[in-house]
Protein backbone atom coordinates (compact mmCIF):
# COMPACT_ATOMS: atom_id res chain seq x y z
CA UNK A 1 0.00 0.00 0.00
CA UNK A 2 1.42 3.38 -1.11
CA UNK A 3 2.24 6.26 1.54
CA UNK A 4 0.62 8.42 -0.73
CA UNK A 5 -1.94 10.64 1.40
CA UNK A 6 -4.44 12.27 -0.60
CA UNK A 7 -5.14 15.98 -0.12
CA UNK A 8 -8.56 16.75 1.04
CA UNK A 9 -9.02 19.31 -2.16
CA UNK A 10 -8.86 16.37 -4.12
CA UNK A 11 -11.72 14.94 -1.83
CA UNK A 12 -14.40 17.88 -2.70
CA UNK A 13 -13.70 18.05 -5.97
CA UNK A 14 -15.04 14.28 -6.26
CA UNK A 15 -17.90 15.26 -3.90
CA UNK A 16 -18.78 18.16 -6.17
CA UNK A 17 -18.63 15.85 -9.50
CA UNK A 18 -21.00 13.35 -7.85
CA UNK A 19 -23.37 15.86 -6.58
CA UNK A 20 -23.55 17.24 -10.61
CA UNK A 21 -23.86 13.88 -11.70
CA UNK A 22 -26.72 13.35 -9.18
CA UNK A 23 -28.44 16.57 -10.46
CA UNK A 24 -27.68 15.60 -14.47
CA UNK A 25 -29.35 12.23 -13.62
CA UNK A 26 -31.95 13.89 -11.90
CA UNK A 27 -32.68 16.25 -15.00
CA UNK A 28 -32.24 13.44 -17.49
CA UNK A 29 -34.77 11.30 -16.11
CA UNK A 30 -37.73 13.91 -16.82
CA UNK A 31 -36.17 14.65 -20.49
CA UNK A 32 -37.45 12.45 -23.15
CA UNK A 33 -34.16 10.81 -24.80
CA UNK A 34 -36.42 7.47 -25.45
CA UNK A 35 -34.28 4.84 -25.35
CA UNK A 36 -30.93 5.96 -24.47
CA UNK A 37 -32.94 7.49 -21.31
CA UNK A 38 -31.46 3.92 -19.36
CA UNK A 39 -28.05 4.15 -20.81
CA UNK A 40 -27.70 8.03 -20.04
CA UNK A 41 -28.48 7.18 -16.30
CA UNK A 42 -26.52 3.83 -16.03
CA UNK A 43 -23.69 5.93 -17.98
CA UNK A 44 -23.57 8.69 -15.70
CA UNK A 45 -24.00 6.28 -12.68
CA UNK A 46 -20.76 4.37 -13.51
CA UNK A 47 -19.15 7.28 -13.86
CA UNK A 48 -19.36 8.42 -10.46
CA UNK A 49 -19.00 5.25 -9.47
CA UNK A 50 -15.57 5.17 -11.07
CA UNK A 51 -14.77 8.25 -9.35
CA UNK A 52 -15.36 6.98 -5.74
CA UNK A 53 -13.41 3.45 -6.68
CA UNK A 54 -10.46 5.67 -8.08
CA UNK A 55 -10.51 8.45 -5.36
CA UNK A 56 -12.16 7.44 -2.41
CA UNK A 57 -11.49 4.27 -2.42
CA UNK A 58 -8.12 5.31 -3.32
CA UNK A 59 -7.62 2.52 -6.45
CA UNK A 60 -5.85 4.92 -8.04
CA UNK A 61 -2.94 4.81 -5.38
CA UNK A 62 -3.30 1.31 -5.09
CA UNK A 63 -1.24 -1.60 -5.50
CA UNK A 64 -1.27 -3.32 -8.81
CA UNK A 65 -2.77 -6.57 -7.34
CA UNK A 66 -5.57 -4.48 -5.81
CA UNK A 67 -6.29 -2.81 -8.99
CA UNK A 68 -6.49 -6.55 -10.73
CA UNK A 69 -9.19 -7.67 -7.89
CA UNK A 70 -11.25 -4.92 -8.76
CA UNK A 71 -10.67 -5.69 -12.90
CA UNK A 72 -12.09 -9.15 -11.83
CA UNK A 73 -15.01 -7.89 -9.96
CA UNK A 74 -16.32 -5.76 -12.96
CA UNK A 75 -15.25 -8.78 -15.17
CA UNK A 76 -16.99 -11.69 -13.87
CA UNK A 77 -20.15 -9.28 -13.05
CA UNK A 78 -19.80 -8.69 -16.84
CA UNK A 79 -20.13 -12.77 -17.54
CA UNK A 80 -22.75 -13.32 -15.01
CA UNK A 81 -24.64 -10.82 -17.33
CA UNK A 82 -23.80 -11.27 -20.77
CA UNK A 83 -24.32 -14.81 -20.36
CA UNK A 84 -27.92 -14.45 -18.69
CA UNK A 85 -29.20 -11.86 -20.82
CA UNK A 86 -28.15 -13.99 -23.64
CA UNK A 87 -30.54 -16.58 -22.34
CA UNK A 88 -33.62 -14.26 -21.68
CA UNK A 89 -33.19 -11.80 -24.78
CA UNK A 90 -32.95 -14.17 -27.28
CA UNK A 91 -36.74 -15.77 -26.34
CA UNK A 92 -39.45 -14.83 -28.08
CA UNK A 93 -41.01 -11.76 -27.06
CA UNK A 94 -44.42 -12.98 -25.54
CA UNK A 95 -42.91 -16.01 -23.66
CA UNK A 96 -40.27 -13.57 -21.76
CA UNK A 97 -40.87 -15.05 -18.42
CA UNK A 98 -43.27 -17.20 -16.04
CA UNK A 99 -47.22 -16.17 -16.39
CA UNK A 100 -48.49 -13.92 -14.05
CA UNK A 101 -50.47 -16.67 -12.47
CA UNK A 102 -47.50 -17.38 -10.60
CA UNK A 103 -47.66 -13.72 -9.06
CA UNK A 104 -50.54 -13.25 -6.30
CA UNK A 105 -53.50 -11.40 -7.74
CA UNK A 106 -55.33 -8.33 -5.59
CA UNK B 1 -3.93 -13.27 18.60
CA UNK B 2 -0.33 -12.53 19.63
CA UNK B 3 0.56 -8.46 19.00
CA UNK B 4 3.71 -6.59 19.55
CA UNK B 5 2.52 -2.74 19.42
CA UNK B 6 0.65 -2.57 16.46
CA UNK B 7 2.00 -5.57 14.69
CA UNK B 8 0.26 -9.22 15.41
CA UNK B 9 2.29 -12.34 15.76
CA UNK B 10 1.66 -13.79 12.14
CA UNK B 11 3.28 -10.91 9.94
CA UNK B 12 6.18 -9.78 9.37
CA UNK B 13 6.47 -6.13 8.71
CA UNK B 14 3.54 -3.66 9.30
CA UNK B 15 3.32 -2.91 6.01
CA UNK B 16 2.82 -6.58 4.86
CA UNK B 17 -0.13 -6.54 7.23
CA UNK B 18 -1.69 -3.74 6.17
CA UNK B 19 -1.43 -5.15 2.59
CA UNK B 20 -3.16 -8.32 3.88
CA UNK B 21 -6.01 -6.69 5.01
CA UNK B 22 -6.72 -3.96 2.65
CA UNK B 23 -6.38 -7.16 -0.24
CA UNK B 24 -8.81 -9.38 2.13
CA UNK B 25 -11.41 -6.32 2.25
CA UNK B 26 -11.04 -5.73 -1.53
CA UNK B 27 -11.75 -9.49 -2.43
CA UNK B 28 -14.95 -9.13 -0.10
CA UNK B 29 -16.15 -6.54 -1.79
CA UNK B 30 -15.66 -8.79 -4.72
CA UNK B 31 -17.98 -11.14 -3.57
CA UNK B 32 -20.50 -8.10 -2.52
CA UNK B 33 -20.48 -7.02 -6.40
CA UNK B 34 -21.65 -10.53 -7.04
CA UNK B 35 -24.03 -10.80 -4.31
CA UNK B 36 -25.93 -6.72 -5.40
CA UNK B 37 -25.13 -7.96 -9.31
CA UNK B 38 -27.43 -10.83 -9.11
CA UNK B 39 -30.21 -9.11 -7.81
CA UNK B 40 -29.85 -6.12 -10.22
CA UNK B 41 -29.79 -9.09 -13.11
CA UNK B 42 -33.53 -10.11 -11.68
CA UNK B 43 -33.78 -6.46 -11.97
CA UNK B 44 -32.92 -6.24 -15.75
CA UNK B 45 -34.83 -9.00 -17.10
CA UNK B 46 -38.23 -8.37 -15.18
CA UNK B 47 -38.30 -4.70 -16.26
CA UNK B 48 -37.44 -5.57 -19.79
CA UNK B 49 -40.32 -8.10 -19.57
CA UNK B 50 -43.05 -5.84 -17.59
CA UNK B 51 -41.40 -2.10 -18.60
CA UNK B 52 -45.13 -0.63 -17.89
CA UNK B 53 -44.93 -2.14 -14.35
CA UNK B 54 -41.89 -0.72 -13.41
CA UNK B 55 -42.67 2.77 -14.77
CA UNK B 56 -45.98 2.80 -12.78
CA UNK B 57 -44.40 0.95 -9.39
CA UNK B 58 -40.79 3.71 -10.55
CA UNK B 59 -43.40 6.69 -10.38
CA UNK B 60 -44.90 6.18 -6.52
CA UNK B 61 -41.30 6.77 -5.22
CA UNK B 62 -40.51 10.10 -3.96
CA UNK B 63 -37.80 11.82 -5.95
CA UNK B 64 -36.95 14.48 -3.09
CA UNK B 65 -36.50 11.79 -0.60
CA UNK B 66 -34.78 9.63 -3.17
CA UNK B 67 -32.43 12.30 -3.82
CA UNK B 68 -31.91 13.79 -0.84
CA UNK B 69 -31.00 10.48 -0.04
CA UNK B 70 -27.89 10.14 -2.19
CA UNK B 71 -26.79 13.81 -1.36
CA UNK B 72 -26.51 12.23 2.43
CA UNK B 73 -24.64 8.98 1.68
CA UNK B 74 -22.35 10.54 -0.99
CA UNK B 75 -21.69 13.29 1.78
CA UNK B 76 -20.85 10.22 4.47
CA UNK B 77 -18.62 8.79 1.81
CA UNK B 78 -16.76 12.06 1.93
CA UNK B 79 -17.10 12.44 5.66
CA UNK B 80 -15.46 8.95 5.25
CA UNK B 81 -12.69 9.47 3.37
CA UNK B 82 -11.75 12.12 5.95
CA UNK B 83 -11.47 10.42 8.40
CA UNK B 84 -8.99 8.30 6.87
CA UNK B 85 -7.03 11.42 6.09
CA UNK B 86 -7.54 12.55 9.69
CA UNK B 87 -5.86 9.57 10.47
CA UNK B 88 -3.08 9.64 8.01
CA UNK B 89 -2.02 13.17 9.38
CA UNK B 90 -2.35 12.36 12.90
CA UNK B 91 -5.13 14.69 13.93
CA UNK B 92 -6.78 12.49 16.40
CA UNK B 93 -9.53 14.45 17.34
CA UNK B 94 -10.61 14.70 13.77
CA UNK B 95 -10.80 11.62 12.80
CA UNK B 96 -13.69 10.93 15.26
CA UNK B 97 -15.39 13.97 14.40
CA UNK B 98 -15.58 12.53 10.55
CA UNK B 99 -16.49 8.94 11.88
CA UNK B 100 -19.23 10.57 14.08
CA UNK B 101 -20.46 12.77 10.90
CA UNK B 102 -20.39 9.37 8.91
CA UNK B 103 -22.31 7.62 11.25
CA UNK B 104 -24.78 10.66 11.47
CA UNK B 105 -25.36 10.70 7.68
CA UNK B 106 -26.06 6.93 7.62
CA UNK B 107 -28.54 7.49 10.16
CA UNK B 108 -30.50 10.15 8.26
CA UNK B 109 -30.18 7.70 5.45
CA UNK B 110 -31.78 5.06 6.94
CA UNK B 111 -34.55 7.32 8.64
CA UNK B 112 -35.70 8.74 5.54
CA UNK B 113 -35.90 4.74 4.61
CA UNK B 114 -38.27 4.32 7.02
CA UNK B 115 -40.04 6.98 6.22
CA UNK B 116 -40.64 5.82 2.78
CA UNK B 117 -41.10 1.85 3.87
CA UNK B 118 -44.36 3.37 5.83
CA UNK B 119 -45.67 5.57 3.00
CA UNK B 120 -45.59 2.13 0.84
CA UNK B 121 -47.24 0.10 3.78
CA UNK B 122 -49.62 2.84 3.69
CA UNK B 123 -50.55 3.02 0.13
CA UNK B 124 -51.36 -1.03 0.04
CA UNK B 125 -47.68 -1.06 -2.41
CA UNK B 126 -46.15 -4.14 -0.04
CA UNK B 127 -46.04 -7.69 -2.65
CA UNK B 128 -48.47 -9.91 -0.95
CA UNK B 129 -52.12 -10.15 -0.25
CA UNK B 130 -53.50 -6.77 -0.05
CA UNK B 131 -51.43 -4.79 -2.73
CA UNK B 132 -53.09 -3.15 -5.00
CA UNK B 133 -52.28 -0.23 -6.71
CA UNK B 134 -55.48 1.16 -7.19
CA UNK B 135 -55.65 1.67 -3.19
CA UNK B 136 -53.76 5.01 -3.11
CA UNK B 137 -55.79 6.92 -5.81
CA UNK B 138 -58.85 5.81 -4.57
CA UNK B 139 -58.25 6.31 -1.02
CA UNK B 140 -56.82 9.74 -0.30
CA UNK B 141 -54.41 10.48 2.63
CA UNK B 142 -53.68 13.70 4.83
CA UNK B 143 -51.78 15.74 3.26
CA UNK B 144 -51.77 14.30 -0.23
CA UNK B 145 -52.20 16.91 -3.23
CA UNK B 146 -55.47 16.64 -4.84
CA UNK B 147 -54.12 17.59 -8.67
CA UNK B 148 -51.09 15.49 -8.08
CA UNK B 149 -53.38 12.10 -7.07
CA UNK B 150 -56.07 13.41 -9.59
CA UNK B 151 -52.62 13.02 -12.02
CA UNK B 152 -51.65 9.47 -10.44
CA UNK B 153 -55.10 7.57 -11.04
CA UNK B 154 -55.19 8.66 -14.45
CA UNK B 155 -51.52 6.81 -14.87
CA UNK B 156 -52.68 3.97 -12.97
CA UNK B 157 -55.35 3.36 -15.48
CA UNK B 158 -53.83 4.20 -18.10
CA UNK B 159 -50.98 1.25 -16.74
CA UNK B 160 -53.91 -0.85 -16.33
CA UNK B 161 -55.22 -0.31 -19.95
CA UNK B 162 -51.97 -1.13 -20.98
CA UNK B 163 -51.13 -4.37 -19.00
CA UNK B 164 -54.28 -5.57 -17.53
CA UNK B 165 -51.80 -8.01 -15.03
CA UNK B 166 -50.57 -4.51 -13.63
CA UNK B 167 -51.15 -5.75 -9.93
CA UNK B 168 -49.45 -9.03 -10.38
CA UNK B 169 -46.32 -7.65 -12.64
CA UNK B 170 -45.97 -4.52 -10.37
CA UNK B 171 -45.54 -6.36 -7.41
CA UNK B 172 -42.18 -7.90 -9.15
CA UNK B 173 -41.20 -4.49 -9.30
CA UNK B 174 -41.90 -3.87 -5.13
CA UNK B 175 -40.10 -7.20 -4.21
CA UNK B 176 -37.11 -5.77 -6.09
CA UNK B 177 -37.63 -2.22 -4.62
CA UNK B 178 -38.08 -3.84 -0.80
CA UNK B 179 -35.60 -6.80 -1.45
CA UNK B 180 -32.82 -4.60 -3.20
CA UNK B 181 -32.92 -1.43 -1.05
CA UNK B 182 -33.84 -3.50 2.31
CA UNK B 183 -30.81 -5.48 1.39
CA UNK B 184 -28.88 -1.87 1.17
CA UNK B 185 -30.17 -0.77 4.08
CA UNK B 186 -29.13 -3.99 6.02
CA UNK B 187 -25.42 -3.49 4.70
CA UNK B 188 -25.94 0.42 6.17
CA UNK B 189 -26.71 -1.21 9.81
CA UNK B 190 -23.79 -3.72 9.28
CA UNK B 191 -21.69 -0.35 8.79
CA UNK B 192 -23.06 1.63 11.17
CA UNK B 193 -22.18 -1.05 13.81
CA UNK B 194 -18.36 -1.23 12.02
CA UNK B 195 -18.42 2.96 12.02
CA UNK B 196 -19.61 2.68 15.94
CA UNK B 197 -16.45 0.42 16.87
CA UNK B 198 -13.90 2.61 14.74
CA UNK B 199 -15.28 6.00 17.00
CA UNK B 200 -14.72 3.84 20.34
CA UNK B 201 -11.34 2.99 19.16
CA UNK B 202 -10.64 6.22 17.86
CA UNK B 203 -11.34 7.90 21.30
CA UNK B 204 -9.15 5.87 22.71
CA UNK B 205 -6.61 7.22 20.26
CA UNK B 206 -5.81 4.03 18.67
CA UNK B 207 -5.48 5.79 15.21
CA UNK B 208 -1.99 7.32 14.62
CA UNK B 209 -0.36 7.64 11.05
CA UNK B 210 1.58 4.63 11.51
CA UNK B 211 -1.47 2.29 12.05
CA UNK B 212 -5.02 3.66 10.65
CA UNK B 213 -6.01 1.01 8.38
CA UNK B 214 -9.32 -0.45 10.02
CA UNK B 215 -10.49 3.38 9.08
CA UNK B 216 -9.41 2.55 6.02
CA UNK B 217 -10.99 -0.49 5.11
CA UNK B 218 -14.34 0.07 7.12
CA UNK B 219 -14.00 3.45 4.66
CA UNK B 220 -13.65 0.44 1.28
CA UNK B 221 -16.78 -1.12 2.57
CA UNK B 222 -19.16 1.82 3.61
CA UNK B 223 -17.94 3.82 0.39
CA UNK B 224 -18.66 0.08 -1.84
CA UNK B 225 -22.37 0.50 -0.05
CA UNK B 226 -22.44 4.17 -1.41
CA UNK B 227 -21.81 2.64 -4.92
CA UNK B 228 -24.82 0.28 -4.96
CA UNK B 229 -27.28 3.22 -4.35
CA UNK B 230 -25.23 5.02 -6.82
CA UNK B 231 -26.71 2.63 -9.41
CA UNK B 232 -29.99 2.06 -7.01
CA UNK B 233 -31.20 5.17 -7.39
CA UNK B 234 -31.63 6.34 -10.97
CA UNK B 235 -32.93 1.87 -11.27
CA UNK B 236 -35.73 1.83 -9.26
CA UNK B 237 -36.65 6.09 -8.42
CA UNK B 238 -36.17 7.70 -12.24
CA UNK B 239 -37.94 4.79 -14.53
CA UNK B 240 -40.17 6.38 -16.99
CA UNK B 241 -40.58 9.66 -15.74
CA UNK B 242 -40.60 12.07 -18.84
CA UNK B 243 -43.65 10.95 -19.19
Amino acid sequence: MSKHIVSPIVYIVIFVSLMLGTAITIWAAFQNFGKFNIVIALAIATIKATLVVLYFMHARYSLKRTQLVIVCSVFWLAIMLALTLADYDTRPHESRLASANTCYHA
Amino acid sequence: MHRTGDLYGQFQTLEQQKETATLGMWIFLVTEVLFFGGLFLTYTINRSAFSTAFGIGSNTLDITLGGGNTVVLIMSSLTMAMAVWSAQVGKKKLVGIFLIATLGLGTVFLGVKAIEYKQKFDHHLVPGRGFDMKYHPTHPMPGDDPKELALEKKEVEEAFAHDPDINAHAQLYFSLYFGMTGLHALHMIVGAGLLIWLIRGSFRGRFTPQYNNPVEIVGLYWHFVDIVWIYLFPLLYLIDRHR
